[in-house]
């Protein structure tokens, strides 16, 4: 089935010729707007590929443009990235917004625009050449950021190039190996060791930590709250692997989520905080991706959503004081509450919204993970209980340090700007309204987990409508070998 | 669509009921948005909306309460529907008006009226006055969202809304240490206390496919309701409840947070640990005391664990030097006497009519406490002297050896803190400190050198060693 209008592919085509007419724009400020033009162009888009998406009832539908017809099956969305795409623009737009003017000239506009375009790029895509090329392309940014900055980079080249030989030569030996269900280790494990890789699994996740050291802030939040690591899992691994990879990458991940937050505790710089607070809740995504049962899996998809929505609101919120007081030590008090209320109350709303607090968009995910991943595991799954709850000692601990403790004297006013409230007022509405009205969002995830568990299913020879047959088993096994 | 408010019947009753519920929402509402906004409402507007709130819900709960009497009917379900429902998982939104609940919801919307009333003066012009309130709308909508709870995750909801309204007012007065210092440790008691609810929330799930109390105690109106469970599975469940209402209500293991939260304003210490928030422990164990009636081992648990903590309030209380904090192990006292009441079986009205007198005279002492002292100060000029020192005739019964390792023991607030930190958190925050460490050296070795850029804007101190003092 086709949507009505071509809007997946302006959504791409957008800030792609928004990357090269504002690479040639000298003056930060005019580079500024044209990308938030660009951005809030690609956002317009994919909101409306969503709203068309759902008005077709489909399993898949294909973009109609000229260009998405040519490539194929590399344009094309389904339950699980329709509202993804809107998501990852919407990071991309506030954080293009909240970008103070005394970072402009560090960061990369042209950069950010290109690197959106390929995120949307990844998430249209359901080709398994396609996902990896792109995510190899991905990689690229922050690397010449680093370079650019005169930063180490050898920690992030290392992860990240093990990441695509891995990805690439796990999916060749898949491809090799044919439509056989079960696949040798020398399929299975290069694909667990990459997802593990883009995830932050442990032992695999110091690259995410030393992003966030030495990347720009915004650089490091939108290369990792749109969790990519779990596309590639529920793109790649979930139809293919059996089920004791998929338990073992789940327990992995438990123990992540586990450390990470326990992690996240001792640290005492707030980048280093928030990345382990990233780790954690991108490893309890993963648990919950693995369990292979629906409620876990509605669970995962949720927090996948709430949880990239409140990490980019935390991240960003860290990054408007970060840009007020420089890095941010979580060793002594800074008492900036009476300067900046309205940061201080989003920080503990996305805070809140992260560890699933009640009333915000991530309570009904954590809770449906949690019943998941019980079910799975059934005694260890309560590890995820105890990541959250430490998650969220860590976060009033973090806010504690960051907002109160002592009174801040400051000579210069500290008070966020238009652009920053827009940006953190928007965000605290959807993490809100998405907890007050989650019937919006669940049962739309629910339907995707039921499609995800089905491709681990045989292809069912009747029983379906004869043009849906045709479509959910082309779409339901492997991709042929080329 | 898979979820719906059911269409309510417009019954007096069910009107009555949803007034209730929705009181404390519009209250966080009418408070919050403007907070959120940057542009709190005036001291006047925040004080008329508060009372407004505080009188509709009273007579609406009173309301409730005079129809149930008058039309003879024991419990009342107001089934708003499923908040999400799922193949397999349902999130039902359920309050449950009954002989428990209604007089908890009374008691919530007397106290917290007065409080609010009395906090309106006592923190004029102070800074945080909005913020004041606002947490004190959140801490009332959990009230009553705990109070009314109809299923276990509607429970979950207000516990956690409790919770950490009841940390950010201890952590009030925020550009001091101290009580910033404080309110964290209320909030990690409070989070192993969520956890333990959460747990139990979803081995309920597991084991009966819902949340709804009564698949877990039978369709009878409270207190007559019997457990539907079998075998081990009371216990289990009803452990991690106890565990949940230890944590909320400070009884031991967990005590060492009740002094902690007096850091905090008068109005909130008065209404939230020497009155309500510390009941609720009792208050759970109540909604499930069927449990406890199928497991004779759960009750001997929540009896030893209230007569312990009873033994220990009454001890610290003794050496206390402050007032506000003889006042919050008094009401541990209490408290213990009202689980161990709840352990040892006696009428379930018992423990229920000991919470409701003991939080309403906790309540005038602490709003008297800080005038008593004036009180005392002016009698003892009149007179010229010192007034006699109280000493307890039972002091006459201990034996002098015990004295002071009583009196160091009760000063010390049994350890209990220093236990904790010394055998569970240094062990763990070790623990990690040593994977830091380790993480360190190993992208040290990666990137050829120093690997942390974050090392420059670092102090001497460690993060959570504010937990040792």
């Amino acid at each position: 089935m086709n949507l009505d209008l071509p809007l997946l592919e302006l959504a791409i085509l957008i800030p792609l010729a928004g990357a090269a007419i504002v690479s040639r724009i000298g003056n930060s400020d005019q580079a500024r707007l044209w990308c938030l033009g660009f951005c809030g162009a690609a956002f317009a888009c994919t909101v409306g590929e969503w709203l068309d998406f759902h008005t077709l009832h489909a399993e898949i539908a294909h973009d109609p443009g000229l260009l998405a017809r040519s490539m194929g099956d590399f344009l094309e969305i389904d339950a699980l990235s329709a509202p993804l795409l809107p998501l990852t623009a919407l990071i991309y737009l506030l954080t293009a917004i909240a970008t103070l003017r005394t970072k402009i000239r560090r960061f990369s506009f042209a950069g950010t625009l290109l690197s959106l375009a390929l995120a949307l790029a990844v998430l249209s895509c359901r080709n398994p050449w396609g996902i990896i090329g792109l995510l190899a392309l991905r990689t690229v940014a922050p690397y010449l950021e680093l370079r650019a900055r005169g930063k180490p980079t050898r920690v992030y080249v290392l992860h990240m190039a093990l990441f695509v030989v891995t990805l690439a030569a796990g999916w060749l030996f898949v491809e090799l190996e044919g439509l056989h269900r079960a696949h040798s280790l020398w399929a299975v494990l290069p694909l667990l060791i990459a997802v593990l890789i883009r995830t932050g699994g442990f032992p695999f996740h110091c690259w995410v930590t030393d992003l966030f050291e030495h990347a720009t802030f915004g650089t490091a939040l939108l290369y990792l709250t749109p969790m990519m690591g779990a596309y590639v899992a529920v793109r790649l691994v979930v139809p293919i692997a059996p089920e004791w990879v998929l338990q073992s990458i789940g327990l992995i991940s438990l123990a992540t989520a586990v450390y990470s937050a326990g992690m996240a505790l001792v640290q005492r710089e707030a980048r280093r905080f928030f990345s382990y607070i990233y780790l954690s809740h991108s490893a309890l995504v993963l648990v919950g991706l693995e369990t292979l049962n629906p409620i876990g899996l509605t669970g995962a998809l949720c927090v996948w959503l709430s949880a990239a929505l409140s990490l980019a609101g935390f991240g960003l919120t860290l990054r408007a004081l970060e840009a007020r007081h420089g890095r941010l030590s979580l060793t002594n008090y800074h008492g900036v509450y009476e300067h900046t209320p309205l940061l201080a109350v989003c920080f503990l709303l996305t805070g809140f919204a992260c560890v699933g607090f009640p009333g915000t968009f991530g309570f009904l995910g954590t809770e449906l993970l949690v019943d998941g991943a019980v079910q799975t595991f059934p005694h260890i799954g309560v590890a995820v209980v105890i990541a959250a709850a430490l998650n969220g000692i860590a976060v009033v601990q973090a806010y504690f340090k960051l907002f109160t403790g002592t009174r801040h004297v400051s000579t210069v006013p500290l008070q966020i700007g238009l652009r920053e409230r827009l940006a953190v007022l928007s965000l605290a509405a959807l993490i809100l309204g998405g907890g007050i009205f989650p019937q919006l969002i669940v049962p739309a995830r629910h339907h995707a987990a039921e499609r995800i568990l089905s491709q681990r299913e045989p292809p069912k020879p009747a029983g379906l409508h004869p043009g849906e047959t045709a479509q959910f088993s082309a779409k339901s096994r492997p991709p042929k070998p080329k | 669509m898979p979820f719906m408010f059911h269409a309510i019947a417009l019954t007096p009753l069910n009107l009555l009921g949803l007034t209730v519920v929705a009181v404390p929402v519009l209250l966080v509402a009418a408070l919050g948005l403007p907070f959120l906004y940057g542009r709190p409402l005036s001291e006047r507007w925040i004080g008329r909306i508060v009372q407004s709130g505080m009188i509709v819900g009273l007579l609406a709960s009173l309301g409730v309460l005079g129809l149930m009497l008058a039309q003879g009917t024991r419990s009342v379900t107001l089934d708003l529907g499923h908040w999400v429902s799922l193949p397999h998982f349902h999130f039902a939104f359920k309050f449950v008006f009954d002989r428990l609940s209604v007089p908890f919801a009374i008691l919530s919307f007397v106290l917290c009226g007065t409080i609010g009333a009395f906090a309106n003066k006592y923190l004029h012009r102070e800074p945080g006055f909005a913020r004041f309130f606002m947490q004190y709308a959140l801490f009332v909508m959990g009230m009553i969202f705990t109070s009314l709870a109809g299923t276990i995750e509607s429970l979950f909801f207000g516990w956690e809304l409790v919770g950490v309204s009841s940390a950010m007012l201890v952590a009030f007065f925020h550009e001091r240490t101290a009580p910033v210092r404080n309110g964290l440790r209320v909030w990690i008691v409070y989070r192993i206390s969520d956890a333990a609810l959460l747990v139990a929330a979803v081995v309920l799930h597991h084991l009966r496919g819902e949340g709804d109390f009564s698949a877990l105690m039978g369709t009878y109106p409270w207190p007559e309701s019997h457990t539907v469970l079998t075998g081990n599975e009371p216990l289990i469940i009803g452990l991690l409840l106890l565990v949940a209402a230890a944590g909320k209500s400070a009884l031991v293991p967990f005590s060492g947070w009740l002094p902690r939260a007096m850091e905090g304003p008068t109005p909130s210490s008065a209404v939230f640990y020497g009155a309500l928030s510390v009941h609720l422990g009792a208050y759970l164990l109540l909604r499930v005391s069927p449990l406890l009636d199928a497991s004779p081992t759960l009750s001997a648990l929540v009896l030893i664990l209230g007569l312990v903590s009873a033994m220990f309030g009454a001890l610290a209380s003794r050496a206390q030097t402050d007032v506000k904090c003889a006042l919050a192990f008094a009401s541990l006292t209490q408290v213990g006497l009202i689980v161990a009441e709840i352990g040892a079986g006696l009428p379930r009205y018992i423990p229920l009519v000991h919470i409701l007198g003991h939080a309403c005279l906790r309540t005038l002492q602490f709003l008297r406490a800080s005038s008593v002292l004036t009180d005392f100060r002016q009698l003892e000029n009149a007179i010229g002297s010192r007034l006699p020192p109280f000493s307890s005739p039972l002091g006459r019964f201990v034996p002098a050896a015990l004295r002071v390792p009583l009196y160091r023991l009760a000063v010390q607030r049994g350890y209990l803190d220093a236990l904790l930190f010394e055998y569970i958190a240094r062990p763990v925050l070790g623990l990690f400190r040593w994977c830091d460490s380790l993480e360190r050296r190993w992208t040290d070795f990666l990137s050829g050198g120093q690997s942390r850029e974050s090392d420059r804007a670092l102090g001497a101190a460690s993060t959570l060693d504010d937990l040792s003092l």
